[in-house]
């Protein structure tokens, strides 16, 4: 990418020491960092035009109000929504799917069917896992393919007239796999069930920060993700949903903000996206996204994806080599890899890997990247995980070979 | 304390368990496994009329930290009555280990000593969730 230095002095937790070395940040993928456009715009809004919001009729209260529905609204233009009104605010992804699960399960009848990948993030498989044990439903897993994506014909064989849903990753957060939505959206409306088709649920907590994601070319039905793996603060999430089908959904949150009247006896449920956001919101964090979706805009979000598939390419070639190291999904379509990429070292474990890596300076992650029962069938519990973003650089991932063989000097 | 976490003697327990198998006949076994990152370990022990380790022995997998913690852990123990083993804390496994671990690593370091003082609790038919297997700094 172009610049990339300019780019790198927007965040000042670049120019970190750790253990006297230069930060080497490669794990994105659990969160990523911030620029000072973001810092500052929170800051700037807790310093200039914070109150509550919806509620007083006084300047402050109208800036605040204004500033999260321009939120909204950013964030809309983004995805390329219909309607600024399909954007939900959460907490994060998980919040998101828990949301999504409890909502749409408690409307299925005994013995429907919801379906998830075995590729899914805890946050994408939990709540669908629990909430058909709830409500007693058929809760079904389509596998994976060797090239770490779905088994579309599993996926084709498993759907019946009583598939009420599936929800699947956009980019697998181990692999950094893509996932074809569109072809997959094509295969899941095909499928009538007694009330219209199945739905399709999509985790973009790995794609929307990467790549170009337009929900109606993608036709998903929801779309979730965090805002602080996209540059943005920790704390805020976005749940995208078609109109016509959040207006049918049920509020699982009671209380201020989300009502229309309230008496005694009853309550009224107030305007999309305002039922669904009980409370006061996370102003602050809005603004935060609203900024950080800014600061990707201006990049260029087809930059941002090419970027990241050069430093995948780059990363996969330069860890091949490695003779004691096995990538797990090696094999990519080229243009169109998430830099993730997980692997093992013959003999030493990921925490091990990790451990040493921290002491040169470099951040990477080991475990199962909240993916159980991914891990399970690749059978390994741990793996060391390397993830880039817009700031990372071939040199770092230079950096990151090289000190490996520290990690097997301590190991000889 | 050593800042290197991966000094000579922990790397030396690793590649060289001390006491690794089963006991045959045991009277205490608990094989359990630490969540967050996967690693298993087994203890097995026999012990006599006063409660005191006549032979302990454990097994598993994981990363350098909890396997060498362990190993040392099963020469500390032997000889050492149970009432004394639960009392066993943090800090001592620390002392033993001679290092300084990181604070995301302190689980690993006391995993082999939690998965025994729970099987002590579940041998005398005693709540083991008293113990938390996840010890943080």
């Amino acid at each position: 990418m172009q610049n990339l230095t300019a780019l790198r002095n927007d965040f000042p937790i670049l120019s970190r020491k750790i253990y006297g070395k230069p930060l080497v940040y490669l794990d994105s993928a659990a969160s990523s960092q911030k620029p000072k456009q973001v810092i500052d715009a929170i800051s700037k809004y807790y310093a200039t035009n914070h109150a509550n919001i919806h509620r007083g009729i006084h300047t402050l209260g109208e800036e605040a109000t204004a500033a999260y529905e321009d939120a909204k609204k950013v964030t809309a233009v983004f995805l390329n929504s219909r309607s600024w009104k399909e954007i939900i605010f959460t907490k994060n992804t998980t919040e998101a799917f828990n949301f999504l699960a409890y909502s749409l399960c408690q409307s299925f009848n005994k013995g429907d069917e919801v379906i998830v990948s075995r590729a899914e993030h805890h946050s994408n498989f939990v709540p669908w896992q629990q909430c058909a044990q709830k409500y007693e439903l058929v809760f079904k897993i389509v596998n994976i393919t060797a090239y770490g994506t779905i088994d579309l014909r599993h996926l084709q064989s498993l759907l019946t007239k009583r598939t009420k849903v599936v929800s699947i990753t956009h980019i697998s957060n181990v692999f950094g796999t893509v996932n074809d939505i569109s072809t997959i959206a094509k295969i899941v409306h095909k499928n009538k069930t007694e009330n219209g088709c199945t739905l399709l649920c999509v985790d973009g907590a790995q794609s929307v920060p990467h790549m170009p994601v337009d929900v109606q070319a993608l036709d998903c039905d929801f779309l979730a993700f965090s805002g602080h793996k996209m540059l943005g603060p920790t704390g805020i999430g976005v749940l995208y949903g078609k109109k016509e089908l959040l207006e049918r959904m049920e509020p699982l949150f009671f209380g201020g903000g989300m009502v229309g009247t309230v008496t005694e006896q009853k309550t009224t449920w107030g305007d999309l996206p305002l039922k669904f956001e009980a409370g006061t919101p996370h102003i602050a964090g809005a603004v935060g996204l609203a900024a950080a979706i800014k600061y990707l805009q201006n990049i260029g979000m087809k930059r941002v994806w090419n970027h990241d598939n050069e430093l995948a390419e780059y990363a996969l070639k330069k860890l091949k080599e490695q003779k004691d190291v096995t990538i797990y999904c090696p094999e990519y379509q080229k243009g169109n890899r998430c830099c993730v990429v997980s692997f093992t070292i013959k003999n030493i474990h990921a925490h091990d890997v990790s451990s040493i890596l921290d002491q040169e300076g470099i951040a990477v992650r080991a475990g199962h990247h909240c993916a159980q029962p991914l891990h399970d069938s690749i059978g390994v519990p741990a793996t060391v995980r390397l993830s880039a973003y817009v700031y990372t650089t071939k040199e770092e991932i230079d950096t990151f070979i090289f000190a490996l063989d520290k990690v097997r000097k301590v190991f000889q | 304390m050593n800042d290197d976490m991966f000094m000579e003697n922990i790397l030396d327990h690793y590649k060289n368990p001390h006491n690794k198998g089963k006991v045959i006949q045991f009277d205490i076994l608990n094989r359990e496994k630490n969540p967050a990152c996967g690693d298993e370990i087994e203890v097995t022990a026999k012990i006599n009329e006063k409660k005191d380790v006549v032979e302990i022995k454990f097994d598993g997998h994981g990363c350098a930290i909890s396997q060498a913690s362990i190993s040392m852990l099963t020469d500390e123990l032997h000889g050492k009555n149970v009432y004394e083993i639960m009392k066993i804390n943090k800090k001592d496994v620390l002392e033993l280990l001679g290092i300084n671990i990181a604070p995301m690593r302190i689980k690993c370091a006391m995993l082999g000593l939690r998965v025994f003082q729970r099987g002590i609790l579940k041998h005398e038919g005693k709540e083991h969730y008293a113990i938390s297997l996840s010890d943080t700094d």
